[in-house]
């Protein structure tokens, strides 16, 4: 089936078959920050934005992007390495594998909720599972970070 | 995974009916169940160029397209003011905001899952399913009739003075419900649905005297409904929960 995107911002036509899933077409076009850590919906680590919104791209049928913008962790490299410094500043990740996962949904909040409680934040998060930690470290650098960016932003 | 040799966005509701007739044939929502069967399909039909992903509200009704996903539904404010939050009390801990975003409520209903925490707020409501052949059903009715190869278009709330609150109860966040529990007071009677059961919700209507004392209406409904054992939960432990989750959610509405 003809399919045209945009990935990132690049355009991007293909012949694919009728039931190739998102994940994998995404990684075939080399963006391998998308990654599978479940066969069941459950991980939250395939997380990419469909025209802006954080969808599960193991489920979301990829004909349905078909005209459609999807942004992954490799067009968000700025927003990511920001994020990804204050993870690192609290000890938050031990194997990392659920992190490009994360980080993508860490990043959607930021623009959904403008000033979210701290239940608002593992609400929004709660999909998102790690296997290694508590949560905790995560949840520490996510009120940081947001914190950080509101300061940013207040003396703009 | 989804596999299957077509993929078909339906040009009108006719067209999907038609391709849906076929065993081999199916309709995808969200793709959230449907992906864990291990089937290969022939055609599977998409509904999502035909507009019904929008939730339309007037005076008398909520009209909610079958494509709609849960999220949508979550953060629709007249919904929202309508059941003081209870619908979004039902939704918020379905899996994860990602998930949430991919599925839809018309595979929610359509699938009749025991464990729905879907199919548990709308059946305390006044709400309908509209299918393409079938018309308009009453949703309680729509959770006991069997699996066809119909369509449901759109679902439908009926702006009631109820009060209405939501209750589940989960081992752990975003795992299935042990207990679901919704309840709508208004128009002198109260109806209570409990699902997860773990068969699916099921409703138990009185008039509004049942209720003068609580804690023995919470007793005598959640013993009138069926409850049986799994990974989850015994029976027995699931009656006390619902006995527990009525009687919270009754004096919340209450006391609201
Ligand atoms: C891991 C996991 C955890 C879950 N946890 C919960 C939970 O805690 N609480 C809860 O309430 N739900 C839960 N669900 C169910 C979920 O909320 C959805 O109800 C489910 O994914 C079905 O919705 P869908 O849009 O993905 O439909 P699909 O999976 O695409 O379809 C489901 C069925 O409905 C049919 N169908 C879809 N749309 C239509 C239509 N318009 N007309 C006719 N037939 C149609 C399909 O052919 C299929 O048979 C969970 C699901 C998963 C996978
Ligand atoms: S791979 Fe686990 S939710 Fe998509
Ligand atoms: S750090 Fe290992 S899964 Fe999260």
């Amino acid at each position: 089936m003809e399919i045209k995107l945009w990935i990132n911002d690049k355009l991007i036509t293909d012949n694919v078959e009728p039931d190739m899933p998102m994940l994998e077409f995404l990684r075939d076009k080399g963006c391998l920050s998308v990654k599978r850590g479940c066969e069941t919906s459950n991980c939250g680590l395939c997380t990419v934005w469909l025209e802006g919104k954080p969808v599960l791209s193991c489920t979301m049928p990829l004909m349905r992007a078909n005209k459609k913008h999807i942004t992954t962790l490799e067009g968000l490299r700025k927003e990511a390495a920001e994020f990804g410094a204050f993870l690192a500043d609290e000890g938050a990740d031990q194997c990392g594998y659920c992190n490009p996962g994360f980080i993508m949904n860490v990043l959607a909040l930021e623009r959904d909720i403008e000033d979210p409680t701290d239940e608002d934040i593992k609400e929004y998060l709660s999909g998102n599972l790690c296997r290694c930690t508590g949560y905790t470290g995560q949840f520490r650098a996510v009120k940081k970070y947001l914190a950080h960016k509101r300061s940013v932003k207040a003396d703009e | 995974m989804l596999r299957c040799n077509d993929y078909i966005f339906a040009e009108s509701l006719e067209e999907a009916y038609k391709l849906n007739q076929k065993k081999n044939n199916v309709i995808v929502g969200g793709n959230g169940w449907l992906k864990l069967r291990k089937r290969q399909w022939g055609t599977v039909i998409d509904l999502s160029g035909l507009g019904l992903d929008k939730i339309d509200e007037n005076d008398e009704e909520f009209r909610i397209g079958a494509m709609v996903c849960l999220s949508d539904l979550e953060n629709h404010k007249g919904l929202d003011k309508y059941t003081c939050g209870a619908v979004k009390d039902s939704l918020k801990h379905i899996v994860g905001t990602q998930f949430r975003n991919t599925v839809t409520v018309g595979g929610s209903i359509y699938g009749r899952f025991g464990f729905s925490d879907v199919l548990s707020i709308f059946m305390a409501m006044d709400s309908y399913v509209e299918l393409y052949k079938g018309g308009i059903v009453v949703m309680s009715e729509f959770a006991k009739m069997p699996y066809d190869r119909d369509i449901l278009v759109n679902i439908i709330i009926k702006k009631k003075p109820l009060k209405i609150g939501y209750s589940s109860f989960r081992n752990q966040s975003t795992d299935f419900p042990v207990v679901t529990c919704a309840v709508a007071i208004g128009e002198g009677r109260i109806a209570t649905v409990v699902g997860a059961r773990p068969s699916k919700a099921d409703i138990r209507t009185d008039s509004a005297e049942a209720l003068e004392d609580i804690n023995d209406y919470a007793i005598k409904t959640a013993k009138s409904f069926d409850y049986q054992s799994n990974m989850r939960a015994s029976a027995e432990y699931r009656e006390h929960i619902a006995k527990v989750l009525i009687k919270r959610t009754v004096e919340r509405i209450i006391n609201n």
